[in-house]
């Protein structure tokens, strides 16, 4: 089991480091937002993997209140594109 | 038993995760990224969370990771339609191979509404009535 949740902590790793190159280099904010709406549910995985690794329930909590950060933060980026944001940075 | 049954299940969520960040990496254009991120990543991490109800098998722990599932669910298709179409209204640019953009002659970029406005020569023969204002 333990070398389950090691292989999947180090590919779950490399995806987070992906999605990293794309809200590095994305050309346009939306492409960026839609990279960090793509960490959160990464991490949302990541959080219940070391949960089942360390037997803390308790951190089902913190996956719930990343998935509802990262949902309000995609809604507060899109009203601000559509009220006017940069066009093309 | 149960242990192979978690075991699998945290695997395929990994892999559907890393094939979402292979696909926001890999592909050409917002939408076909967000065509990526959000049902694979959902589909992950829903997975991940039946893993979890497994491993632990008491009634307020399978609770809790339905509610991850359920929100995730819900949520994921909200936000990836808010932030497409403030990409489309953006002006995001569409991949060089996108074959039809069917939003393009119909509506109006200033006001954000659908329009109907018939393309010249293209006058519809059987008359049906197209909508107004259901932006």
């Amino acid at each position: 089991m333990s070398i389950v949740i090691l292989l999947s902590l180090a590919v779950m790793a490399l995806a987070l480091c992906l999605a990293f190159v794309r809200l590095f280099r994305g050309p346009s904010l939306p492409d960026r937002v839609v990279a960090l709406e793509l960490f959160s549910s990464i991490l949302v995985g990541f959080i219940g993997v070391i949960a089942i690794a360390t037997d803390v329930p308790s951190l089902l909590d913190v996956s719930i209140v990343m998935a509802l950060m990262a949902f309000m933060a995609t809604i507060g980026f899109a009203r601000f594109l559509e009220r006017g944001g940069q066009r093309d940075d | 038993m149960i242990e192979w049954l978690k075991g699998g299940l945290i695997l395929a969520g990994t892999f559907f995760m890393f094939v979402a960040a292979l696909g926001v990496l890999r592909l050409p254009d917002l939408l076909t990224r967000m065509h990526a991120t959000t049902k694979a990543a959902t589909l992950g991490a829903a997975l991940i969370m039946l893993a979890v109800a497994l491993h632990f098998a008491q009634a307020v722990v399978v609770a809790r990771a339905f509610g991850v599932i359920i929100f995730i669910m819900i949520t994921a298709p909200v936000a990836a339609h808010v932030i497409g179409r403030a990409g489309y209204f953006v002006g995001a640019q569409l991949w060089s191979g996108t074959v039809k953009d069917e939003l393009k002659p119909n509506y109006n970029p200033d006001t954000h509404q659908l329009e109907s406005r018939l393309a010249p020569g293209d006058d519809d023969p059987t008359g049906s009535p197209r909508h107004r204002d259901s932006g």
